[in-house]
């Protein structure tokens, strides 16, 4: 699999990530790369394969429906980059 | 002998003997650090006055009577795991600003065993490297030479201890971030069976095969760490509700009968000859001490490093979403609009291994690829499993090389991700199966540590440390100090 520059501009908006013009030709040839390098899985026969998700084939522990944390909220705000009233504060979306 | 060289269970005596407080030890412990770490770049953030008022509450918990075997003890603690009220950094220019609101089970419960941690260690950004390069704080050098590579993720953990900068540290091992440094640098390093350690509050890079170790100069000190760090914990959904073993209790037991199974696939090519031969005399000493060696195969092996560079970016790619420059870590200059926040807050913040590994992810769960990638790497990776579990079946363990080379040149495969992949060719099965795993120092390869693998069936930790410590009752590759730091 090769991609080319505008595929990984599509995937770098996707995942919401910057990418410098000068840095395109670089990750195009990386990420070709690895992408060559894992199909070859696609060699391996797998049909009736179950996929594997979890190694002791565990599932989900539920719990009961209960409060359990208390509010945290000044302690983790604290930490925000920007912050007003209680509120985490971006940039205007609707105008 | 200075208290650098001493193992935990000496250390402890002499705290308990009064020979030194914990106030001195860790004072010992803070001064090699500073005496020696400009040299290594193994601590992003040293906490020394809290260590010193941590051990001054060791020591008089000492005096109480109500000590654990590790309190006093100093550590060095990897900068994944969060911190309260301290810089947890993950090794990224993301989270160089976050001090984290709360502690992680794991250093909970070593606050609450009496442990005293130093600092904080270097690591590869978000865990995602083998040697150490790609941290935001600049690499860490390996202390057997300083022109190679720790290896990673977990480099700053592991270059420590070699140096006996601190006798423990914490790890955390996806695809073989603790045994293949540990390796490397000449130490011993545990990774147990997923879902032992608690992942609560360990900064999240692949999920389904993120685990958390210890390292320290011998099994019997990395014995004591880990039974502290194991545990069930509610707070993360894939903890296992099982007891902790007393691993200690396992050291001394009698290795004859025991079966050892060498997969041919880890001694083909691409194994450096120096270390095949290193681990080739190991397995003559386990011999001696009453093993049975067999051969086996483990025939879908080659496929792990593919399976895994799907199914770990993947996962890291929905983990990292959370870094987005609203509620903590980095955030960019005067964002125009919010699409312009999140791609510049990530753009700057992450470097460009997690770029890689985010878009890699990002592809492979894109609408029309999931079932060609995800799908089929987690169909691939239950053949691995099975491949383990029925070699289970004929033997106790399983033994390897943990690396194919000793270590490699700064700089020398940084440009090259598939070649830096494939460093971790004989770790990364482990964590798709889910096992526990450990490397262990088997000899010096032209001045560089080689390291020798034992893999284990599901939670039996205390079998391999068992064995661990009994090659090293017959071997001292374990005691070698790199010159320098002796």
């Amino acid at each position: 699999m090769s991609l080319d520059k505008e595929a990984v501009g599509k995937i770098a908006h996707l995942a919401r990530l910057g990418v410098d013009a000068d840095e395109y030709e670089t990750y195009t040839r990386n990420l070709s790369d690895i992408l060559s390098f894992v199909e070859q899985l696609n060699a391996v026969d797998t049909s009736g394969v179950e996929p594997m998700a979890h190694p002791m084939d565990a599932s989900q522990r539920l719990r009961p429906d209960q409060v359990s944390e208390s509010d945290q909220r000044d302690q983790f705000q604290r930490i925000a980059p920007k912050v007003e009233a209680g509120l985490y504060l971006v940039p205007k979306v609707i105008e | 002998m200075t208290m650098f060289q001493k193992n935990i269970q000496e250390l402890a005596a002499g705290l308990t003997a009064g020979e030194y407080s914990s106030e001195e030890l860790t004072r010992h412990f803070l001064e090699r650090i500073e005496k020696y770490d400009s040299q290594l770049n193994s601590v992003i953030t040293l906490t020394a006055e809290a260590a010193l008022a941590d051990a001054r509450a060791a020591d008089q918990r000492r005096k109480d009577g109500q000590s654990t075997p590790l309190t006093g003890i100093p550590y060095l603690h990897k900068d994944i795991f969060c911190t309260q009220g301290v810089r947890t950094s993950c090794g990224s220019r993301m989270l160089d600003n976050f001090e984290a609101p709360y502690n992680a089970t794991v250093t909970q419960k070593l606050k609450d065993a009496g442990a005293v941690m130093l600092g904080k260690t270097n690591m590869d950004e978000f865990a995602m490297g083998s040697s150490n390069e790609t941290s935001f704080y600049g690499p860490v050098k390996n202390p057997w030479d300083q022109a190679r590579v720790p290896g990673g993720s977990s480099g700053g953990s592991a270059a420590a201890v070699a140096a006996r900068l601190a006798p423990l540290s914490t790890g955390t091992d996806t695809g073989g971030s603790i045994r293949q440094p540990a390796a490397l640098c000449g130490i011993t390093g545990i990774k147990p069976t997923y879902g032992r350690v608690s992942r609560y509050g360990m900064i999240a890079f692949a999920s389904s095969l993120d685990q958390a170790g210890a390292f320290a100069t011998s099994a019997a000190d990395a014995a004591q760490l880990l039974e502290i760090m194991s545990g069930f914990d509610e707070r993360d959904s894939t903890s296992i509700d099982r007891p902790v073993e007393s691993y200690s209790d396992f050291l001394a037991n009698d290795l004859s009968g025991l079966k050892i199974g060498l997969p041919r696939e880890f001694f083909s090519e691409g194994l450096d000859a120096g270390v095949g031969a290193a681990v080739e005399a190991a397995t003559d000493e386990l011999k001696k001490l009453g093993a049975e060696i067999k051969q086996i195969s483990l025939p879908n092996s080659g496929l792990a490093v593919p399976a895994y560079y799907v199914v770990a970016p993947a996962e890291c790619s929905s983990n990292l979403s959370r870094m987005d420059g609203v509620r903590f870590g980095y955030r960019c200059e005067d964002p125009k609009d919010l699409e312009d926040l999140y791609v510049r807050s990530r753009g700057e913040g992450f470097g460009a291994e997690v770029k890689r590994r985010i878009m890699i992810g990002t592809y492979a769960l894109s609408a029309g690829y999931y079932d060609a990638y995800y799908l089929k790497a987690q169909q691939v990776r239950r053949l691995i499993r099975d491949d383990f579990a029925a070699a289970f079946q004929d033997v106790d363990i399983i033994l390897g090389p943990t690396a194919p080379g000793t270590a490699f040149k700064l700089g020398e495969k940084s440009d090259d991700p598939v070649s830096m992949y494939l460093s971790d060719i004989y770790t990364i099965a482990v964590n798709l199966a889910g096992l526990p795993g450990m490397s262990v120092p088997c000899g010096i390869v032209d001045g560089l540590p080689a390291g020798l693998q034992l893999i284990g069936n599901y939670f039996d930790e205390g079998r391999l440390l068992n064995v661990a410590h009994q090659y090293q009752q017959v071997s001292d590759w374990h005691q070698q100090i790199p010159a320098g730091f002796a």
